[in-house]
């Protein structure tokens, strides 16, 4: 089964995996994963503010996203962000954006929905008498968020955050849809290049199996440190 | 924006030679229903299956069934789509994977069992859930009454547990369908993959992701619909979701 299985094919693309591929997964994880909690977080302020229509809008944009496919999300993000980058600057044709700049996008804006749902949550888990005690404190509603509420509920929903976050991790490798070359990408590359799909498909699952046990099972430690104690 | 916009696309003949754009994105709608349907149903089979067994007094079978979600969970369902595509028949004995190379509509078969195992691993979780989330007097009181293990979870305890996760099970249903996106990979024409093709051959990008999108949400509207009419019908009196 694995007589004629060339591990030399897996070392000798070890630093274009990791030093392009592999850097290029995880630096879109992290600012995406950023960038979706702070968007998120805006979405889902918008949906549970007294103004009707900015909560109406948020919610038709979050459930919007949640009944698409991210495939489609990247396609669709693919090819409108250069006449959305031509909208903005005003230019003659459709800008060119980068490969790394149009998936940043793409998932910010992907993520942000579900990233939404789970502050919202979060924001809904804190009693009631949390915000009427810091208006009483004469607090305005930025201040009330910004130092009562949000605080806690970032701390309560932690864990559901960087469970997400994972999530996200094994997402960006859909990338691959638009040939952009992140690490399964790369792994794809040198798999075709070399003939060696085998070898090159099933490093790439061993890796990403690692990385998310790993992750998970750190979660599950933060979850049971962090857990207050009621 | 300088963006031709040209509506009327859906109607013209498509290259392939089968009729209108239009049919082209139907055709991908049915295989999109197909796959998720098939799909799920896989998933729901292994994954009461691997849910149960998580449940069990027995230690061994916890443990199979922790290793099984954890290795199902893990790994992005690209990965694994590409590993019993690519990978699969050729650490096969030679004539079995030449067999499944021949495969018609392989990628078919790929997608189905791929995102339905991928897919019956959050099922079990739910289900897990679900199966402990129910108060110990009623499998002690099952028990007390003669019943057999296997009939303490068939007449007592799956019953409501499957009752109290119907909420979460449609939201994996919609997943499902949503992961079916992700055999475009592998070659299959569904929906999005009709959606991309249709954008190469006619130019008209945002026309044919519209309908697509247009799509979706319809199969969404008609799923969550479906789900609670059959939410109402089986909850039981007394509990939350009961009358």
């Amino acid at each position: 089964m694995f007589s004629n299985f060339d591990f030399d094919v897996i070392r000798r693309a070890l630093p274009y995996l990791f030093l392009d591929g592999m850097t290029f997964t995880l630096t879109l994880t992290a600012l995406s994963g950023a960038g979706g909690i702070v968007l998120g977080t805006l979405i889902a302020l918008m949906r549970l503010s007294n103004a009707w229509l900015l909560g109406r809008i948020a919610a038709l944009y979050v459930d919007l996203i949640r009944s698409l496919p991210l495939v489609l999300v990247i396609f669709w993000f693919y090819f409108l962000v250069p006449y959305i980058g031509q909208w903005i600057t005003g230019a003659p044709r459709p800008i060119k954006v980068g490969a790394f700049a149009s998936s940043l996008i793409t998932f910010i804006m992907f993520e942000a929905a579900y990233f939404s749902e789970i502050m919202r949550a979060g924001i809904q888990s804190i009693s009631r008498g949390q915000p009427a005690a810091a208006q009483a404190l004469g607090l305005t509603y930025s201040q009330t968020m910004r130092y009562v509420v949000l605080p806690q509920a970032f701390r309560n929903m932690l864990p559901v955050l960087l469970t997400q976050t994972i999530v996200l991790f094994q997402d960006t490798s859909l990338v691959y849809v638009v040939s952009i070359p992140d690490f399964l990408g790369a792994a794809s590359i040198v798999g075709q290049r070399d003939g060696r799909l085998v070898e090159m498909y099933l490093f790439a699952a061993v890796v990403y199996f690692a990385i998310s046990c790993v992750a998970s099972f750190g979660v599950r430690r933060l979850q049971a440190r962090i857990a207050i104690v009621r | 924006m300088n963006y031709h916009w040209n509506w009327h696309i859906f109607f013209e003949p498509n290259p392939t030679g089968g009729g209108t754009y239009l049919d082209m994105l139907l055709s991908g709608l049915w295989l999109t229903i197909l796959t998720s349907l098939c799909a799920w149903i896989i998933a729901l089979l292994t994954g009461s299956f691997i849910g149960v067994m998580r449940t069990l007094p027995s230690k061994t079978a916890n443990l199979i069934g922790f290793c099984y979600v954890e290795f199902f969970r893990n790994m992005p369902l690209l990965v694994q789509l590409f590993l019993w595509f690519f990978v699969l028949p050729e650490l096969l004995p030679h004539a079995w994977g030449l067999w499944l190379k021949q495969l018609p509509h392989a990628p078919f078969y790929t997608a189905a069992i791929g995102i339905g195992l991928f897919m019956s691993a959050r099922v079990a979780e739910q289900l897990r859930a679900g199966i402990s989330s129910l108060p110990r007097g009623q499998k002690q009181a099952a028990t007390a009454l003669g019943l057999t293990t296997a009939q303490v979870y068939i007449y007592v305890l799956l019953p409501i547990a499957y009752r109290i996760i119907l909420p979460p099970l449609t939201s994996e249903f919609l997943n499902t369908i949503k992961n079916s996106a992700v055999a475009i990979t592998i070659g299959l024409l569904e929906l999005t993959g009709e959606a991309r093709s249709m954008q190469e051959f006619s130019f008209q990008v945002f026309e044919s992701f519209t309908a697509a999108t247009v799509m979706y949400l319809a199969i969404n509207i008609v799923v969550v619909t479906a789900m609670r009419l059959i939410e109402r019908r089986v909850a039981i009196p007394g509990y939350i979701a009961g009358k």
